[in-house]
């Protein structure tokens, strides 16, 4: 029982030293791209651009672009990294949360423009999306932040919405759950998201 | 300075901040965030669930030149845009928030509206994707048949005002429903009402008249 007790306080303070860690290293992030906008040091920008390059381009790729346009459109976030580091401001967003909107919205351009293309041609009936089973797992073991203390439910809607891009009506189709349910686990989330921050 | 008291979702903002909104629905919501400072901050806080996943993803290396690319890329002038600066000139000049004032490029009093009922006239923005996106003119004291959403749908006030089971909405205030939701909005004043409609799946119309009013409303 003793032994019990101080394992399970072992696992909770080694969480708590990975949390700490992923904080810390969010919070150096926000600083290089703070000081690239200061000093416009373009190595700052290469460290920048080994660590957030590639997760651009795993993030594209999983909202549905090949690879190919997904080197592209990072390599466009990028540069507008480079080109509005002026407009980043420190206390309102971290650098991933800022980064992400960039890449974001170009992304949407793009998709936009080979939707434009893609209606022309016949259509290939295959679900692209990939599977979510053990996301959330791997998930948790990533990341010891707010995301990971979602129930796998709630997670699971903002995988769908974030990662692949879908709506609200897809999701309820996807998952065999009334539209209201989608939203309601999402408001959940989002609430449980808002005070996890608050608390920080 | 206007008052809203009508406000969205969160779950309309989580769709928004993943980028999963259709085009005409993200240009309302956009344009609602112009106007309100609320809903900008909770939006910035959909924002960062994205920055959080960002950081979570399993990383897709990039091609071994590619750095080598984008630092010699630094240094390019940067290709002029339309300048924001113009864009806020038009959305100075039209009254209108900034995304919708980019989209339509003139004022509501100019735009080719088409008359598709008594007292209600419409402009569609024919933009691409699921739903519809079209501005409604509404003559005061007329309604717009009851209806239900196979959807979802959201309404901005842009000009005037209504009412309907859910309340009371004036300029600047958004109606967030869904197919929950059965309304029959009214215009309340003797001011006609301009409103941005944005749906991801056709309106449902419910009654005789409703079943009546599809056909020739086209909504």
């Amino acid at each position: 029982m003793q032994e019990d007790d101080s394992e399970g306080k072992n696992v909770t303070a080694a969480a708590d030293l990975t949390r700490d860690r992923q904080k810390r290293e969010r919070e150096t992030w926000t600083k290089v791209l703070a000081s690239l906008a200061e000093t416009r040091d373009k190595r700052l920008f290469a460290e920048l651009f080994g660590h957030f390059g590639p997760r651009i381009k795993a993030y594209i790729i999983r909202l549905g672009l090949p690879a190919a346009s997904a080197e592209e459109v990072t390599q466009e976030a990028m540069l507008s990294v480079w080109r509005k580091a002026h407009m980043f401001n420190a206390s309102k967003a971290s650098a991933s949360t800022w980064i992400y909107t960039l890449a974001r919205n170009l992304c949407i351009d793009r998709m936009r423009k080979e939707k434009a293309v893609e209606y022309e041609l016949p259509e290939d009936e295959v679900d692209p999306s990939p599977r979510h089973d053990g996301e959330h797992a791997i998930l948790e073991q990533r990341m010891k932040t707010a995301l990971g203390t979602l129930p796998e439910a709630q997670a699971q809607v903002l995988f769908l919405s974030y990662y692949e891009g879908k709506s609200h009506s897809e999701i309820a189709e996807q998952l065999g759950i009334p539209l209201g349910s989608v939203k309601s686990r999402l408001r959940l989330a989002f609430d449980k998201l808002k005070t996890h921050w608050e608390a920080q | 300075m206007m008052k809203i008291r009508h406000h969205f979702d969160d779950a309309t903002l989580i769709a928004y901040s993943s980028g999963s909104l259709p085009q005409g629905m993200a240009v309302l919501v956009g344009s609602h965030l112009h106007w309100c400072e609320e809903c900008r901050e909770r939006a910035s806080q959909a924002d960062r669930i994205g920055g959080e996943l960002l950081e979570a993803i399993e990383p897709v290396a990039m091609e071994p030149d590619a750095l080598a690319s984008i630092m010699a890329m630094l240094d390019e002038p940067e290709p002029k845009l339309r300048s924001l600066s113009t864009e806020r000139l038009d959305s100075a000049r039209t009254g209108l928030p900034l995304p919708l004032a980019s989209m339509l490029g003139k004022p509501l009093d100019q735009l080719e509206w088409r008359r598709i009922g008594y007292g209600v006239q419409q402009y569609d923005l024919k933009l691409e994707g699921p739903g519809a996106t079209r501005l409604l003119r509404i003559a005061p004291g007329v309604s717009v048949p009851h209806h239900t959403h196979r959807g979802n749908e959201l309404t901005l006030i842009l000009r005037g005002s209504y009412s309907d089971e859910l309340g009371r909405f004036c300029v600047g205030d958004v109606a967030d429903v869904d197919t929950e939701v059965k309304h029959q909005p009214i215009v309340d004043t003797d001011e006609e009402c301009i409103c941005l409609i944005a749906t991801d799946a056709p309106l449902k119309f419910t009654g005789l008249m409703g079943r009546l009013a599809q056909p020739f409303i086209g909504l």
